[in-house]
């Protein structure tokens, strides 16, 4: 199982408390990744991608293993750590504040 | 028991105010969807409990929120805004082209016919329908593509389409008003679209009676008067008598005729309100007293309304959505502020109280009144 940490925002959205496990079928990508999510959760469909692009929103940020993957390909295969479940796929909105 | 139900969307959550017909002792609910801006919040006219949300931040983008028991619950509907076709480009604030890009929902207007019909206006500027209570929008891209489209600018807040106006008389013939492009009409129910801002005159563009560029800030329609509009502009109070074919400046005695919302009483056409702004760069009312403005003959001449307001030290702000009033016998009238504060008055603007004072800038108040 694959899984998912949501920023605070997302969890309330989606009625989740800590971290969200998905079945994802085929290659893990963060394309696969994110449809799997969306699927599971349909309310966030927009939240992490543009609902027309379906480009990362541009305060949205993706991180496993202390790594920024937010700048590589959609269909990129994620790191193996992240698809056996060993780490967590970590979304991160950009900090706001003072 | 007749009774009012006030929903104000602020910068970090929505709240729901409500009172038995007498409005002494308020109920207030929230905040719903914590932490996120709720631009938007109204209720369909057809069906009390059917409420609509528009709620955004800038990280996650924009979702629509619907209930169906009058706020107590509340799910996510469709969220989807595609522009219809390729959408073009429209002017940056520089003048060099800028292509559209949908940012937000400004403001939800539901039919007055049919509770799953809802238009929604959106930056960049557009009109959105959806006739299944929300779940899926569809652009009624006549508005955007009549012509002027490509000379659109936005104005400091954005290039948004903030208010909708239905002819509660006539579903075919609605008017709209665009940041900073001014105000366009349509008599076929969305299809086709015209400008319709003659007698427009501002300073700071180019050609200062130009068919399209004026920042017209609000327009507001009273159901029974269908073909008078009255208009709070960047500067200026306007009124039309003939369904927006000519404007006539009606800004009269104000101590400013900068402000954002303009509305009408309830029962009596000619009964207008406004809240005077200092100026484009100071949104803070003059002389740090907030007063609202009534005037009971369409404009011209207008008389402070005090009783209750902060008369010294006062600096918030009223924006274009956060002001409603309730039909009840003796006309409600209702505005939020910038500092939080949402004020009502139960007897037509004569005197005010605050129902709350310290809730996150108050970004829209809308009313309803229940039977």
């Amino acid at each position: 199982m694959i899984r998912v940490v949501l920023p605070a925002h997302l969890r309330t959205l989606a009625n989740i408390d800590g971290e969200v496990t998905l079945e994802v079928t085929g290659e893990v990508t963060q394309r696969s990744l994110l449809d799997a999510l969306e699927l599971e959760f349909p309310m966030l469909k927009g939240t992490l991608r543009d609902q027309v692009t379906q480009e990362r929103r541009k305060f949205v940020r993706f991180f496993a293993q202390e790594e920024d993957l937010s700048h590589e390909p959609p269909d990129t295969e994620l790191p193996d750590a992240v698809v056996s479940g060993a780490e967590p796929f970590i979304v991160i909105g950009a900090m706001a504040g003072g | 028991m007749s009774g009012v139900r006030v929903l104000v969307g602020t910068r970090k959550g929505a709240f729901i105010l409500s009172a038995d017909g007498k409005r002494t002792d308020w109920k207030i609910e929230g905040p719903y969807f914590g932490g996120w801006e709720l631009y938007h919040v109204k209720a369909s006219p057809v069906d009390p409990d059917r409420l609509y949300a528009s709620q955004s931040t800038s990280w996650f983008g924009q979702l629509i929120q619907r209930s169906d028991d009058g706020g107590e619950t509340w799910s996510p509907v469709g969220n989807e805004f595609r522009y219809a076709g390729v959408p073009g480009t429209h002017q940056w604030y520089d003048g060099t082209p800028h292509p559209w890009e949908f940012a937000r929902v400004w403001h939800l207007e539901p039919s007055p016919a049919d509770a799953d019909t809802i238009f929604a206006g959106v930056e960049d500027a557009a009109l959105f329908r959806s006739v299944d209570g929300g779940n899926e929008w569809n652009e009624l891209p006549g508005l955007r593509e009549h012509g002027s489209g490509p000379a659109w600018q936005p104005g400091a807040g954005g290039m948004c389409l903030h208010t909708i106006v239905l002819d509660p008389n006539d579903a075919n013939r609605m008017f709209v008003a665009i940041s900073a492009a001014g105000v366009f009409r349509t008599y076929d129910g969305g299809e086709t679209w015209e400008p319709a801002n003659r007698g427009l005159h501002s300073e700071g563009i180019p050609d200062e009676d130009a068919e399209v560029g004026h920042c017209v800030h609000r327009i507001a329609m009273h159901p029974s008067a269908p073909d008078v509009l009255y208009m709070q502009k960047h500067w200026d109070v306007m009124r039309t008598n003939d369904g927006a074919d000519t404007w006539s400046e009606v800004s009269g005695n104000l101590p400013s005729d900068f402000g954002f919302p303009i509305d009408v009483h309830a029962h009596e056409p000619e009964t207008i309100y406004v809240v005077p702004i200092t100026s484009d760069s100071e949104h803070y009312p003059p002389e740090g007293k907030l007063r609202v403005y009534r005037s009971r003959t369409g404009g011209q001449e207008w008389e402070p309304l005090t009783k209750g307001l902060p008369q010294r030290d006062c600096y918030v702000n009223v924006l274009r959505d956060a002001m409603a009033v309730d039909s009840l016998d003796s006309c409600g009238v209702y505005f939020g502020t910038t500092g939080g504060q949402v004020y009502a008055s139960a007897d037509s603007g004569d005197s005010w109280e605050p129902l709350v004072r310290d809730l996150p800038a108050v970004l829209s108040v809308e009313v309803q009144t229940l039977s």
